[in-house]
Parts: C-alpha cells; sequence; structure tokens
C-alpha cells in the first residue's frame, strides 16, 4: 500500500512539474514576443530617421507612409553635408572632444590620486565640496560663468596659440580643473583598490609621485580611464547648451549647432537632407556605444551616473 | 640621542613634502572649485541685486528681480510648465524602466540586444534627438500619426495644439530610459537567490514576491532613479528650445527656457540669475523633502 502511495504521489508531482514547465514556457515565448515589439517601438524613431534619410523627396511626403525607400537616394548624404560646412564642424568637435577627454583624464587622475593616497590638511572638506559640485544643477553656475569668459576676453573671435579659436576656452579649460566630480570620484574608487605596497616600492627606489601616479597606477587603471574617456566623450560631443552659448561664428560651430541650423533652415522643406545629417551625427556615437558598451554599462552600474 | 632626533626631522619633513604634494595634485580641482564653482554661486548672488545687460553699468535694483521671478507670469507659467512635465513624465518612466529590467532579468534569448536597443536612444545627441522627434510627431507625415492612425486614432498636431504640447514631451520622455533600466537591471542582479526560493518554498507566488520582496529590496534604487529623474527633468529645455521654441501659447516654455532666453537673449543677467536662483532653491528643496519622506518607504538594510 505504502509503496504504491508513493509511486502514485510521485507520479502527480512529475505529472504538476511539466504542467508547470509548459507554463514556464509558454510564458517566456509570451515575454520573448512582447519585448520584441517593445524593442521596435523603442529602435522606430531612430530607424525611421535612417530610412528616411535615403528616401527621395517625393517619398518623404507620400501618403501612406513609404517604409523602405525604392532607390536609396545615398546623394542626400553628400547634398546635406555640403549644405553647411560640416566638415569643418566635424573638425571642431572632435578637437573640442578631445582635448575635453585628455584634460579630464590628466586632472581627474592627479586630483584623484591626492585625494586616495595622499595626506594633507582639508582633503575631506574638498572631498565632500567635490561630491557636492557633483548634485549642483548647471544653470545656477551657467550665467556667472558667461560672464567670467566673458571678462576673460573667452567670448571674443580669435585664437590661441595661432590654431585654437578662444572661444572653445570656455568649454575645455573646466575639465582641465578636474570640473568633472563624477570622474574624479570614479577613479578614487579605483585607486583605492590598487595595493599599496607597489608605490612603496617604488618610493624606496626614489621615485616621485608624478612618476608613481603616471608609470605605476594610471597603466593599472585603464578599465577606469577607458569608461571615464567614453564618459567624457559623450558627454562633450552630446553638449548643446555649452556649445549655443560659447561659440560665436559659424567657423567656430559643432556638429550640434550645424544640425540645429540646419533644421531652423528646414522646417517644412528637405527632411531627407536634415535626416542624413542628423544620421551622420549619430554615427560617431553608434561605433563608440557598439565598440565601448562594456564600458559604460559598467559605468552607470556602478555609478548610476554617466551618458548625458 | 642624536639618531632620534634626525628620524623625528625626517618623518616631519616627509610628512610637509606629502601636504605640498597633496595640494599639488588636487590643485586643479582646487583652482576650478573656487574660480569656476564658488565664485560663480557667489557672483550670481550679487548679480540678483542688478540691472545689468553686459553693456552698461550694472546698477542696484534691491529686490526687484526677485520680486519679479516670484510674480512674473511668464515665470509662473514655465515653473508651471517644468512641475506639470516633472510630475507625470517621472512615475511613467519609473515603471517602464523597471517593468523592462524586470522582463530582462527573466530567462529570454537575446537579452544584450535588447538592452542595448532600450538604452540607445539616451546616447543619441540631443538635437539629433529633437530634429527626430520633430518630425515624429508631425501631423501629416510623422511616425506616430502614422502608426495610430493603424490602431485608427485619428491624426493630432501633437506639437501644435496647446492641450497636446505638453504630453508630447511627456510621451517622448519615455524613451529615455536606458539609465534607469540599467540601473535596476543591476540592483535586480543583486537579490539574493536564496530569498527568492524560500518565497517559493513557502508557496508565494510570482506575483507575491515581486511585490513582498523583489520591490521592497529594489526601493533603495527606485527612490535613487526617482531622486535623478526629477532633477534632470527640472532642467529638461533642449528639445523645447528646437521643436517648440516654447510654444505653443508658452506652453512647453519650461524654467531652464526661460532662464536662457532672459540671459542669453534679452541679456537680463540679474533677472536671469533670480530665476536661476529660484529653480535651484526650488530642485534642493524637492530633494530634501523626498529624502525626508524616503525613511517611510525606502527599505534599508541595517
Amino acid at each position: 500500500m505504502t509503496t504504491l502511495d508513493h509511486t502514485a504521489i510521485h507520479q502527480q508531482a512529475i505529472a504538476r512539474r511539466s504542467r508547470q514547465e509548459t507554463i514556464r514556457r509558454t510564458w517566456l515565448i509570451i515575454l520573448q514576443i512582447i519585448m520584441t515589439f517593445v524593442l521596435i517601438t523603442f529602435l522606430g524613431p531612430t530607424l525611421w530617421m535612417v530610412s528616411s534619410s535615403l528616401k527621395a523627396r517625393t517619398e518623404i511626403f507620400a501618403i501612406p507612409m513609404v517604409w523602405i525607400p525604392e532607390n536609396p537616394q545615398w546623394g542626400n548624404y553628400t547634398q546635406a553635408m555640403t549644405m553647411l560646412p560640416f566638415a569643418k564642424f566635424a573638425i571642431n568637435t572632435f578637437a573640442i572632444c578631445i582635448l575635453t577627454v585628455i584634460g579630464t583624464i590628466i586632472s581627474c587622475s592627479m586630483v584623484a590620486y591626492a585625494f586616495s593616497r595622499l595626506k594633507w590638511p582639508g582633503r575631506d572638506l574638498f572631498f565632500s565640496l567635490l561630491l557636492g559640485t557633483m548634485m549642483l544643477p548647471e544653470i545656477v553656475t551657467l550665467i556667472p560663468m558667461f560672464i567670467e569668459f566673458r571678462t576673460l576676453g573667452w567670448t571674443k573671435p580669435g585664437t590661441v596659440f595661432g590654431v585654437l579659436p578662444l572661444n572653445f576656452l570656455p568649454l575645455v579649460v573646466p575639465y582641465w580643473l578636474a570640473l568633472a566630480p563624477l570622474y574624479v570620484f570614479l577613479m578614487r574608487q579605483f585607486f583605492k583598490s590598487i595595493p599599496i605596497e607597489l608605490e612603496e616600492a617604488a618610493l624606496i627606489d626614489g621615485a616621485n609621485r608624478l612618476q608613481i601616479l603616471f608609470r605605476i597606477i594610471l597603466p593599472l587603471s585603464k578599465p577606469v580611464i577607458a569608461t571615464v574617456a567614453v564618459f567624457s566623450f559623450l558627454q562633450s560631443y552630446n553638449d548643446f547648451l555649452q556649445p549655443l552659448i560659447y561659440l560665436n561664428g559659424q567657423d567656430n560651430w559643432t556638429l550640434a549647432l550645424g544640425l540645429r541650423a540646419m533644421n531652423d533652415v528646414q522646417q517644412t522643406g528637405q527632411w531627407e537632407l536634415l535626416f542624413a545629417a542628423s544620421t551622420v551625427v549619430l554615427i560617431p556615437v553608434l561605433l563608440i556605444f557598439i565598440f565601448a558598451q562594456r564600458y559604460f554599462v559598467q559605468g552607470i552600474a556602478t555609478t548610476g551616473f554617466g551618458g548625458r | 640621542m642624536a639618531i632620534v632626533t634626525r628620524s623625528k626631522e625626517r618623518i616631519t619633513w616627509m610628512r610637509a613634502r606629502e601636504w605640498i604634494e597633496g595640494y599639488l595634485f588636487a590643485g586643479p580641482f582646487l583652482v576650478g572649485f573656487f574660480a569656476f564653482v564658488a565664485f560663480p554661486m557667489l557672483f550670481s548672488i550679487w548679480l540678483m541685486f542688478q540691472k545689468w545687460d553686459l553693456l552698461g553699468e550694472p546698477t542696484f535694483v534691491g529686490l526687484r528681480n526677485i520680486e519679479r521671478a516670484l510674480t512674473d507670469e511668464l515665470a509662473l507659467k514655465s515653473l508651471y510648465n517644468s512641475a506639470f512635465y516633472t510630475i507625470l513624465a517621472v512615475p511613467f518612466q519609473l515603471v517602464i524602466s523597471f517593468t523592462l529590467a524586470l522582463a530582462l532579468t527573466q530567462a529570454i534569448k537575446f537579452r544584450s540586444i535588447y538592452r542595448a536597443g532600450f538604452y540607445l536612444p539616451i546616447i543619441i545627441p540631443v538635437v539629433a534627438t529633437a530634429v527626430v522627434w520633430q518630425r515624429v510627431f508631425h501631423p501629416d507625415f510623422g511616425i506616430l500619426n502614422e502608426v495610430l492612425g493603424i490602431f485608427g486614432v485619428p491624426p493630432q498636431k501633437w506639437l501644435l495644439e496647446p492641450h497636446l504640447a505638453k504630453p508630447a514631451f511627456i510621451f517622448m520622455s519615455f524613451w529615455m530610459i536606458g539609465r534607469q533600466m540599467v540601473i535596476f537591471i543591476a540592483g535586480l542582479g543583486n537579490i539574493p537567490v536564496q530569498l527568492m526560493e524560500a518565497a517559493q518554498i513557502d508557496g508565494a507566488g510570482k506575483l507575491r514576491s515581486l511585490f513582498n520582496i523583489t520591490i521592497p529590496l529594489m526601493t533603495p534604487l527606485i527612490f535613487y532613479n526617482m531622486v535623478i529623474a526629477i532633477i534632470n527633468s527640472f532642467q529638461t529645455f533642449v528639445p523645447s528650445l528646437i521643436m517648440t521654441d516654447g510654444g505653443p501659447q508658452n506652453e512647453t516654455a519650461f524654467v531652464v527656457l526661460n532662464i536662457y532666453r532672459n540671459g542669453f537673449q534679452f541679456f537680463n543677467m540679474g533677472y536671469a540669475s533670480a530665476l536661476a536662483w529660484e529653480l535651484f532653491i526650488i530642485v534642493v528643496g524637492f530633494t530634501i523633502v523626498q529624502f525626508y519622506v524616503s525613511n517611510r518607504w525606502v527599505y534599508y538594510e541595517s
């Protein structure tokens, strides 16, 4: 009797489990389908932009909507890029971004080193001020900083070192002064995880602090440097407000300002050119996103900030 | 004795040297902080009491700028617009990002592709986003009306109708939830498996463990995402500058757009500073209230 009961219960349990398994599988398939629709919704505007950038004028304003252009008009891209000097805008944008990234990495790593490895009076006070700066809305300092930079003469036309427009300085100089508290914070956390013995050995061998930072610490910090480089590049590339305020004259414009100017002109007209220009502006960030996804997913997950 | 004093001297010297090195290495930030954070903040407090168009000399106007910031119709309208946008956009954003994060922690295939796709909209430069979305909302040739048409919804004049403009911006913000989602995914990964298994053994269904275990454990991250989202939403303005220029009938004139116009189009530096401080105090106040209320609903492991 008892053995029989056991088998019956056992079989019941197996039946129940397989029923649950079927429910679970069905649910996962449904979820998979739902998520695919959601994904299409999320990518919709971007895909529409890319597809429209290749449409002929007649297809853009066709009713009902043409989803995929019959004859991809690659000429839209050349036309869009020559409508305004986009090559010049691209050079400006990359110059600003690269100067920002280099300044951010050098200054933030030095400051992070001071906050993680050196003992000096006021360190904790300044560290809390640094964290406070992270929460400070950009808008509060926008106007006084503009007046400051104007007093310094950086809002005028002209160049420094014969090549660099003065107008770039307000966008770049703050980053050479480590005014990117998030990155200082990220680097400090990373430096703290590096064994101090390495440094002590180097100090005994007579190395100075700069040598320690640049020859020992930074080579060990490649992951955090990559994260900071990706974030600060994207931030600088995507920025609109600062370039809008500081970059005077079309010669100094970035891609963002060029696209905006084109949008103002093409309110009703040549959408396909505008979409082509938008696609071009998107390509650099898309490449970074594809190749460096690991770094910013990590960066966001650990700090909660980043991106824009 | 001599050796001891010498080594003491050496220690003092080493410490002094470390102090100097500390200040030198932190130097960029110390200079940057005083030049571009502390000084500008004090300077803008002074500016609040001046009338200055940058051309002539600043003149002292007492509390007039502050009074105007608190009573001007457009200033109040812009505050209302930003508050309306924030209060409606943030809860939806949190629900969407949390739901997507939950779905992406289930055993479905291609999770990293979904994650990348949901994340993509926030890395697109804000100008490109605005340019495209302005056309997404276009009454005749926009993709939104086209898609809604499939479900039988008649075409709407999204950005042109006063009562539809803010909802359109709120709708657009639902695409910008990638960062919140990634944070939620990270948090969901940290929930102890044993806890879920224990609940299952006790006979709790999926839905019950979601509401009794997952959500309570995630409240710190929900709170964090909420605080950041509110701070950011109060400051949105680039989309409205590009897509509607604050219209129709100032329905999308958000606070920062009003500050930007007063500062950089009308050159009312004093008034713009007063508006900026008004926003700053509201945002800080909002944040403090949230921290205060958070004790009641945020679960912190002791």
